[in-house]
């Protein structure tokens, strides 16, 4: 086995027993990186020099008896968590050469434990975007077919846990950011409860709805990088003052007694490929043989979640990107004498169209006159979704659905049609909307091979029975040991 | 027709965009759909339906109100696309 293939666990034992350095190990990934970015293009920046400086000091660390269970351990971060000296653009022209004065909280805690950072990945500009093509440097291509998007809008950290080049990655989600890419990718992803991870450096996105999680191999190393970015942060107002559990003692075999909800209303879903359904279907008689007890659920509402998503979300982005004005960071555009002009002129040519555009249904969504039917009412919808989940969580512990209706689809088919793409994240965005856990494990493949994913999702700070739940279909299956052959 | 060529000129005005021709009216197209779709909300009967605007139950976040330490002032200014003694450089706002 090659270095960069290890997960973290395991990683981490050969680090404890000095078997390899944290230099050697991030070395070799590095060497991946190198070998195949020309074709992934899964970062916009490679930290290189940094993170070897970095693993020296986990060496060191590690030397002095000192091994948590991220030190030494090189993960790559999405472009949107801010790290204090290495550029953070969110793929954006307007934050191109913006470096940071501070560390997100989520960096400092992986600092502080000693992992390495590798660089940061490629993702949907400003998180907008459910591909990867609406960045506004490159795009990332999914490893298991190099003419397919990554998935997004963290698809440059699926993309790069996929191929080996990191061994667990950081992202962000709003919509389903973090577990459509995992499922696009054969990744592990999960999106905490909302106000379990500090959102503090993370570039505001939906402050509603945004929240840090991680991507990685498998399941054990998602119970890890847990253990280290979850927990109050006294600089983020909306971070919630629960206590934090370890983990990974969720990793245990044993589900029986455990009641799963299958949602009617997904099933139905229009747009739903039938090789998803199979997957899903062969999944649910997983659980049902590992002793789990299968529900019919109704969440009544989903149908109209796409739609109160798209009116909330632009909306707090239209106000959360209003301080893009060139005056105090980023780009501002050249020659203009006059300040609204400049504002103007800055705005259009450092935003890509589709933060122009969600700009723009966010304003007029927020107008006057408008405010009550679009914002009032998708407000109200929203509490009727909560409310849907709530009755559900009376008669089950878990509820599985596919993270998304489909597999990755090609490069370009639907970058001129805003509303197909954004029906790509059905099956995500009801737990931003409800603030619920939710996250994505491998469950199949396509015919042309292209990776199928699982989504589970619990009560409000429930993540231990998410990860418990994904744990035992890990171990009775193998979808997440294949790797794309590139 | 949702929303006009002339409106989102207008919401483009107010959220400090300068749109050409050709944005105007590919947006104009894409968001009349979008709000076409997002219509769909008025099928649900929200009558005395509360509005969610935050999921998770939050008190005020209250802290001291004691000095700290900050972020210097030269590291503020340092991604500032112009600066000068100290300062942010703008436009002449006042005339």
């Amino acid at each position: 086995m090659e270095l960069f293939e290890l997960t973290i666990e395991a990683a981490h034992r050969l680090l404890k027993a000095k078997e390899i350095s944290s230099v050697e190990l991030t070395r070799a990934v590095l060497d991946r990186i190198n070998t195949l970015e020309g074709k992934v293009d899964a970062f916009i920046t490679i930290s290189g020099k940094t993170a070897i400086e970095q693993a020296k000091a986990a060496d060191q660390k590690i030397a002095g008896g000192d091994c948590e269970p991220l030190t030494g351990i090189p993960l790559a971060v999405k472009d949107v968590i801010c790290t204090r000296g290495v550029r953070t653009t969110c793929a954006s022209k307007i934050l191109e050469n913006f470096i940071p004065p501070y560390s997100a909280t989520v960096i400092q805690k992986l600092r502080r434990e000693g992992a390495v950072i590798l660089g940061k990945t490629n993702m949907d500009e400003f998180a907008m975007g459910s591909s990867n093509e609406n960045s506004g440097f490159k795009n990332t291509r999914n490893p298991w077919d190099l003419s397919c998007v990554p998935g997004g809008s963290s698809g440059g950290s699926a993309a790069a846990v996929a191929a080996d080049m990191c061994l667990g990655a950081l992202g962000s989600d709003t919509g389903g950011s973090i577990r459509q890419p995992a499922s696009y990718c054969s990744a592990v992803g999960m999106k905490p409860t909302y106000g379990r991870v500090s959102r503090f450096g993370l570039v505001a996105f939906a402050s509603s709805l945004d929240q840090i999680g991680p991507l990685t191999k498998n399941v054990s190393d998602c119970a890890i990088m847990l253990n280290t970015i979850c927990g109050y942060d006294s600089a983020d107002s909306t971070s919630v003052p629960e206590d934090v559990p370890d983990y990974t003692t969720a990793l245990q075999k044993g589900l029986k007694g455990v009641r799963v909800g299958i949602p009617r209303e997904y099933a139905a879903s229009e747009g739903m490929d039938p090789e998803v359904s199979k997957a899903i279907n062969n999944a649910v008689q997983i659980f049902e043989d590992m002793g789990v007890e299968k529900i019919n659920i109704s969440l009544p509402h989903t149908e109209y979640a796409v739609a109160a998503y798209y009116v909330i979300a632009p909306s707090e982005a239209s106000s959360n990107l209003a301080r893009y004005d060139g005056v105090k960071y980023g780009m501002r555009a050249k020659d203009q004498n006059d300040m609204i002009k400049m504002y103007r002129s800055t705005r259009s040519n450092g935003f890509g169209p589709e933060v122009q555009r969600r700009i723009i249904i966010g304003t007029y969504c927020l107008s006057a006159g408008y405010y009550d039917a679009y914002y009032s009412k998708a407000s109200q919808v929203r509490t009727l979704i909560i409310e849907d989940f709530h009755k559900a969580f009376e008669t089950c512990d878990l509820i599985l659905c596919p993270t998304a209706p489909t597999p990755a689809f090609k490069i370009g088919e639907k970058v001129d049609d805003p509303l197909t793409m954004y029906l790509t994240d059905i099956f995500t965005l009801s737990a931003n909307l409800a603030g619920i856990p939710g996250m994505s494990i491998p469950c199949g493949f396509s015919k042309k091979g292209h990776p199928i994913g699982l989504q589970l999702m619990a009560k409000h700070f429930n993540e231990t029975m998410l990860l418990k739940a994904a744990y035992n279909f890990e171990q009775a299956t193998d979808f997440h040991k294949k790797k794309p052959n590139i | 027709m949702k929303i006009t060529q002339k409106e989102v000129l207008y919401v483009a005005h107010l959220a400090r965009l300068d749109l050409d021709e050709e944005s105007i009216e590919k947006f104009a197209g894409q968001i009349d759909e979008i709000l076409g779709y997002i219509e769909k909300l008025n099928q649900v009967d929200t009558r005395n339906i509360k509005p969610t605007s935050h999921a998770i139950f939050l008190t005020n976040a209250f802290r001291e109100d004691k000095e700290r330490e900050h972020i210097r002032r030269e590291l503020a200014l340092a991604n500032a696309p112009e600066k000068e003694d100290g300062s942010f450089i703008v436009p002449k706002v006042v005339g």
